[in-house]
């Protein structure tokens, strides 16, 4: 019933012309039709457009061409891309029907690599939340128990990938809305480096923290997603101007002589399932030859208060926009500022209006200085002490979640409660670093428990050794 | 309003907020057409329209024109980020401003009037332009009683230069000049078209009053939509009458934004009381600092071309006259021939008086005129070969296409200054046959002159001296 | 600091960022976001002085495109997601006041 075969090996096949995209396509629409109501992962399936792509790629490679390294491999979208002509909600009501009139650079890329959309997947409104509680259009479910939370916001891409819907997935990570639902969905996801994935394209939660990163079932096709989508891109005036790095090709170098690190203070108030699962993956890795150590770094405690400060301010400008004036929602009134209020009122959802509202006070006059510019201060500490820590270390180890699955409503009244998921991955959000989520292990409750591997901007190449060696430990 | 009874007694201070659209292919932050006139809605792009997604990238040639004006100006250039400016407005797209704020990229420079008088500059920095909105139902297209309004983004993302002056403007002529020679500036680094009737210029001005003897400033009132330098003068004049009185009448003033009725011929306040607005300005984050190196100032520098107070100075000490004297020829783009024309030993006085008038007043044709042509014209009036009238005339040939050969065309006319005696003659018949005016003449009323000239020229058909012929009327009245 | 967010301290936020707020909101969003403000006192508390802000993790500089003009988007297309359009541009229900 469900798929099989990693990206990498159906795009193999389908180059070689061993099998049909169409055929892989209908493999997996149809375990889409077999469970997605009971998962909604996704906010709209793109079946008829995605059959229509396979058929191309098929020709093509009937014609000898080849259609890329993703030929014929199903992915998923987060319906925060911008995908041309097709429905682009970010799971809110303000936003449903709008048809962009242009693709995300990511979207383009994975495109032309020869990759089939086969849907957009929800989200938390906006990509703010850790649970996917917060979609105007419901909540998605745990493939592994659904009476659990996928996580957030990313949770419909984490939940596509785990249910074997796509064997690849791409998501937005701002505070780890990529990593914490891999971990929670038992699949990998990665933050790179803050401008290593083009954000063009890409409906802005919060600008300076914001990326785009793959989902995986594991370490060697999330390698191959972010080989196709990383490098420049002009469209983004904060994307790194170079290639993107080699990863494939360094996965299989492992980790003898590398020096890993495990942080102190992201272990603090973690469930014992959890940091075990830490300390096993920490042995794992010793076992392997790396040099393993204990490590504090200590402004990461910082990052949460600094996050809250500093992802609301942003997101209150970019959601400014949203006004009924150009494209989405309009409530009409008698005149422009009760249509504005009324438009955005009738169209942001709980959480998102919380942090507009927050966000607003922040940036509000004679709090300026007291609460974003504090935090961006707050900021500079944490890189500090990264840089410290990355002098003494090529990668550190942290839990992604701090906890495995959680039940719904079990912290949907209490936004601190929910904030404190993303205590582990935020560090990276703020320091602009990469990071990453493997599975490793399950928690007391059987449920799947992720281990975060970080490294220095630009580390992506140890850092997927690390992963990859997790992986091959759990194997 | 009435007339002032102490209006001596005050002072007007200004400082002026010169937005002006730069001139450059494209947007500041997308590939959309920069461009005055087109269809509503057609040069808009994911970005200028604020979509979901979209994102800014800096135009380079905006950069190198905001150099350019910032070394025109004498200002220091400086490494800047972009800020937001947040506010919800519908001819914005994104409900914020992209705009650079605390760390803007001109600093500190000066503008010299052509008097001499420098006006400092505090900034000036680089912004996006807003949509147009028209007022659709109600009177005239206006705001108020408007039924609704309807919005082109075409102009949204336009680059502009905000030019910040130093609140060193005193009257309302001096904010003309400020302007003008701030246009000129423009003009002629590339920046702007000049076209104030289009919007590329827009002016806002920061009006006050004092005692004349205090040196603290009053509070100030920002006068918005002032459309053309009349507008800039008047909304000034009675911005300030309107502020005395209220001080005279024990009143204070409330700084606030106005709004110029050029119809009316009136400010008026802006917004209602209840609207607070706060910016709550933070760094851009999809933008990166534009920190211009030592090479890229120095090839700015290279390509600026001489500027308007460098072409009046060096006219002016050819022609050793007062350099507001050249004012005009520079803006006519006419100071090169008078300079040249000087050069070739014309005389300075006499070049001048033809350019800013005759060759003005066809200054379509003025590629006609060769320095020498010109030269050897004003070289024949002054040596007396021709008159003032004749050289004019030979001129305006000149300029209409008959050849740049003044000599010829004046043989071709017939053009010879009379000599003395047939003139003399002339002017005694002239006298004869009005003896009524000539005894006012002589009886010391100056207004026959221009009269007994007249006639002589008539009479010998426009080739007299006027000169001459006045001398010799006061040589008879004298007898 | 305050300590708490007063109701008018919410309503004037919410004028701020265009959201109608109904009393009930303007409650529950007084408490939440002091709690959020009370768990952000960690980092008022810390002294900063000296560490200079970082608005960005990247340090890119000059990031410039060259001054060409592309042609954009489709009239029809971009009006067509206009919530109302008329007469080629996008139609907006009256304005009260100018522009700041
Ligand atoms: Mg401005
Ligand atoms: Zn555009």
């Amino acid at each position: 019933m469900t798929p099989t075969g990693s990206a990498i090996a159906i795009a193999g096949a389908v180059r070689r012309g061993e099998r049909s995209a169409r055929e892989v396509v209908d493999e997996h629409l149809a375990a889409v039709e077999a469970r997605e109501d009971e998962i909604h992962a996704f906010n709209l399936v793109l079946a008829d457009e995605a059959r229509a792509a396979a058929d191309e790629i098929d020709r093509r490679v009937a014609a000898g061409e080849d259609p890329g390294p993703l030929a014929g491999v199903p992915i998923a979208l987060k319906d925060n891309l911008c995908t041309r002509g097709v429905p682009t909600t970010c799971s809110s009501k303000i936003l449903e029907g709008w048809r962009p009139p242009y693709d995300a650079t990511v979207v383009q890329r994975v495109a032309a690599a020869g990759a089939i959309a086969v849907g957009k997947t929800n989200l938390d409104e906006f990509a703010m939340g850790s649970s996917t509680e917060n979609s105007a259009f419901g909540p998605t479910r745990n493939p592994h128990d659904t009476s659990r939370v996928p996580g957030g916001s990313s949770g419909g891409s984490a939940a596509a990938v785990a249910a074997g819907f796509a064997p690849l997935a791409l998501g937005s990570d701002t505070g780890g809305s990529i990593r914490q639902p891999a971990a929670l969905c038992g699949v990998v996801g990665v933050k790179p480096t803050y401008g290593a994935v083009s954000r063009y394209g890409l409906i802005a939660f919060a600008s300076s923290l914001d990326q785009i990163g793959p989902f995986a079932h594991d370490v060697a096709d999330a390698a191959l997603l972010l080989e196709v989508i990383g490098g420049h891109d002009a469209m983004d005036s904060t994307s790194i101007p170079q290639p993107a790095p080699s990863l494939s090709a360094v996965l299989d170098d492992g980790v003898d002589g590398l020096r890993v690190g495990v942080v102190r203070e992201l272990l603090e108030g973690v469930d014992a399932d959890v940091a075990a699962s830490v300390q096993r993956a920490a042995e794992a890795l010793a076992a392997a030859g790396a040099k393993v150590e204990e490590v504090s770094v200590p402004a990461t405690i910082y990052g949460l208060s600094a996050y809250y400060l500093i992802a609301p301010a942003e997101c209150s400008s970019n959601l400014a926009r949203y006004d009924g004036v150009r494209y989405g929602l309009r409530v009409d009134a008698d005149d422009i500022t009760e249509m504005y209020t009324a438009t955005r009122a009738a169209g942001f959802g709980p959480e998102v209006k919380r942090r507009i509202m927050l966000g607003t006070y922040a940036l509000s006059a004679g709090y300026y200085d007291a609460y974003y510019g504090k935090a961006q201060r707050v900021r500079t500490l944490i890189i500090n002490d990264f840089a410290a820590a990355y002098e003494r270390f090529d990668a550190l180890l942290s839990p992604t979640s701090p906890t495995t699955a959680f039940a719904f409503g079990a912290k949907a009244d209490n936004p601190l409660a929910m904030y404190l998921s993303d205590v582990c991955t935020i560090p990276s959000n703020l320091a602009g670093h990469p990071a990453m989520t493997v599975p490793f292990g399950a928690g007391d409750d059987g449920l799947p428990i992720g281990v975060q591997v970080m490294a220095d901007a630009l580390g992506e190449p140890v850092m997927f050794r690390v992963a990859k060696a997790l992986e091959e430990a759990v194997k | 309003m009435s007339e002032l009874v102490h209006a001596d007694e005050w002072e007007t201070v200004v400082g002026l907020e010169v937005h002006c659209e730069l001139k450059t292919e494209s947007k500041l932050f997308c590939g959309c057409r920069n461009a005055f006139g087109d269809e509503p809605n057609t040069n808009v792009c994911p970005v200028c329209l604020g979509l979901p997604g979209s994102l800014p990238v800096l135009n380079r040639h905006v950069v190198e024109l905001a150099m350019r004006v910032g070394r025109a100006l004498h200002c220091r250039v400086e490494r800047s980020i972009f800020h937001r400016k947040n506010y919800f407005y519908p001819d914005m797209p994104k409900d914020y401003q992209i705009s650079q704020y605390d760390e803007p990229i001109d600093v500190e420079g000066h503008l010299e009037l052509p008097d001499g008088y420098r006006v400092g500059i505090v900034r000036a920095h680089i912004e996006e332009d807003t949509g147009k909105t028209a007022h659709i139902g109600g009177s005239g297209g206006r705001i108020h009683g408007a039924d609704h309004s309807l919005v082109d983004y075409n102009r949204a993302g336009v680059p502009l230069l905000e030019i910040v002056s130093e609140p060193d403007i005193r009257t309302a002529d001096q904010a003309k000049a400020y302007v003008s020679e701030l246009r000129a500036i423009l003009v002629a680094t590339g920046a702007s078209d000049g076209k104030m009737e289009e919007g590329s210029l827009r002016v806002d001005a920061n009006v006050s009053v004092r005692p004349s003897h205090r040196a603290t400033f009053g509070t100030r009132c920002e006068i918005k939509n002032l459309n053309s330098l009349r507008s800039l003068a008047r909304a000034i004049e009675y911005e300030a009458r309107r502020q005395i009185e209220l001080l005279e009448a024990g009143e204070s003033i409330v700084q606030e934004t106005r709004h110029w009725n050029e119809s009316e011929g009136r400010t008026s306040s802006m917004r209602s009381k209840e609207e607070a607005f706060d910016y709550r300005y933070f760094p851009e984050p999809d933008l990166v600092p534009v920190a211009p190196d030592e090479a890229w100032q120095a090839t700015v520098a290279a390509s600026l071309p001489v500027l308007p107070a460098e072409r009046r100075a060096r006219l002016a000490d050819a022609a050793g006259v007062a350099p507001a004297e050249v004012a005009l020829l520079v803006e006519l783009d006419l100071d090169q021939l008078v300079l040249d024309s000087v050069a070739l030993g014309a005389d300075p006085r006499v070049s001048i008086n033809r350019a800013q008038n005759e060759v003005a007043a066809d200054i379509g044709n003025a590629g006609r005129l060769t320095p020498s042509s010109f030269a050897a014209l004003v070289a024949m009036e002054t040596a007396g070969k021709i008159t003032a009238t004749q050289a004019k005339q030979v001129l305006a040939a000149m300029l209409g296409g008959e050849g740049d050969d003044p000599a010829a065309i004046v043989a071709a006319r017939g053009f010879e200054a009379m000599d003395e005696s047939t003139l003399a003659a002339s002017v005694d018949e002239v006298i004869a046959a009005n003896p009524d005016q000539w005894q006012r003449f002589v009886g010391g009323d100056q207004k026959v002159t221009g009269f007994f000239v007249g006639q002589v020229m008539k009479r010998t058909q426009g080739k007299a001296d006027g000169k001459a012929v006045t001398r010799l009327l006061q040589e008879r009245a004298r007898r | 600091m305050p300590a708490r967010i007063s109701a008018d301290d919410v309503r004037h936020v919410a004028k701020l960022a265009r959201l109608a707020v109904t009393d009930d909101e303007v409650e529950l969003f007084a408490g939440q976001l002091a709690a959020v403000l009370e768990h952000a006192q960690d980092v008022e508390a810390l002294d900063t002085g000296g560490v200079a802000p970082t608005a960005h993790p990247l340090p890119l500089e000059n990031v410039l495109r060259d001054d060409v003009a592309r042609p954009g988007l489709d009239r029809d297309e971009v009006l067509a997601m206009a919530p109302a359009a008329e007469d080629g541009r996008f139609r907006v229900p009256r304005i009260l006041g100018e522009a700041p």
